[in-house]
């Protein structure tokens, strides 16, 4: 008797299940637009502000277009090995989740590293965000690009206890693909910094 | 399975072919910009147009391949919400340049 009120049950469950996981991606996808709206704010004031360097430094100066190359393949690596979170997400394989978000993690760091590095070499050699108006714009382009990658470092560290202590529960899978829709996020906007702010200063 | 929430959304798909197909297709993109800055084949107008055409390609390379946003109906309102964002963007972007440029113009 109790049976086939049960079969009934879980497929709702199910049902219900997805449809809060769609939502919420739904809803994720709605932030990472307004996110969008605001980086395309700080592209504009970058593209009026970009000739405007004061008599300091312009880009060609600047930047080293090999270490932005380098940089950009981190990234880009990064986004191909959370590619393999997810579908090691879909297979239940637990450890190569753990692997992967660890691979996709440091190749995150790398990519944080050489920027702050750049940062750092930039403000010595006295092309700080208070030279010119070009470089307040770039500092702060770039810059919250950067702080967007290191807050999603800080989630993937979270992430990576969530499925240790957790494991692959159904919060835990909406979560890991919320993070992967950030994440491929911000390897699309790079590919516009990249192209508008370092190879149009250099061309 | 316990996968299938995930299904229902169009960013839990994928393939591993699909990824490697994006990855190559990105690298090459990239690559192909790069080269054209450093080492300058073409004139400066030409390079400028190559490299924002190769960013426009890639940009669509990363949504269908990464990010899986297709005509179907799973992605429809995903896609409804960017082309809105786009949208805003031109306006941001484009009417910016306009109205500075335009005052540039007077001011100069």
């Amino acid at each position: 008797m109790a049976s086939p009120a049960v079969a009934a049950v879980v497929p709702a469950e199910e049902a219900r299940q997805a449809d809060a996981v769609g939502r919420r991606a739904f809803g994720f996808w709605i932030y990472l637009m307004t996110d969008l709206v605001l980086f395309a704010a700080l592209f504009a004031t970058f593209a009026v502000l970009s000739h405007s360097d004061a008599g300091g430094p312009d880009g060609k100066a600047l930047f080293n277009l090999r270490h932005v190359f380098a940089e950009t393949m981190l990234l880009l690596f990064s986004s191909a090995s959370y590619g393999l979170v997810m579908l090691a997400m879909r297979r239940g394989h637990r450890g190569a989740v753990l692997g992967w978000l660890a691979v996709t993690f440091l190749l995150g760091l790398g990519f944080i590293a050489l920027e702050l590095h750049e940062f750092h070499a930039m403000i010595l050699a006295g092309a700080g965000p208070s030279r010119s108006a070009f470089l307040s714009a770039f500092f702060t382009l770039v810059g919250t690009h950067g702080t967007h990658v290191s807050f999603g470092l800080i989630w993937m560290l979270v992430m990576m206890a969530q499925v240790g202590t957790k494991g692959l529960t159904t919060p835990v899978r909406a979560r890991l693909l919320c993070l992967s829709m950030f994440w491929h996020f911000l390897d699309i906007v790079w590919i516009g910094v990249f192209t508008i702010v370092y190879l149009m200063g250099v061309v | 399975m316990a996968s299938t929430p995930l299904e229902s959304t169009g960013a839990g798909r994928g393939s591993l072919r699909r990824y490697a197909t994006g990855f190559i297709l990105s690298v090459a993109l990239t690559a192909i910009a790069f080269a054209l800055v450093m080492y300058g084949p073409l004139s400066r107008t030409a390079t400028v147009a190559a490299i924002l055409a190769a960013a426009v390609v890639q940009i669509m390379v990363h949504l269908h391949y990464f990010l899986h946003l297709d005509a179907s109906s799973r992605a429809r309102w995903n896609v409804l919400a960017l082309l809105f964002a786009l949208l805003i963007m031109v306006l941001v972007v484009g009417g910016t340049l306009w109205i500075m440029a335009h005052l540039q113009y007077r001011l100069g």
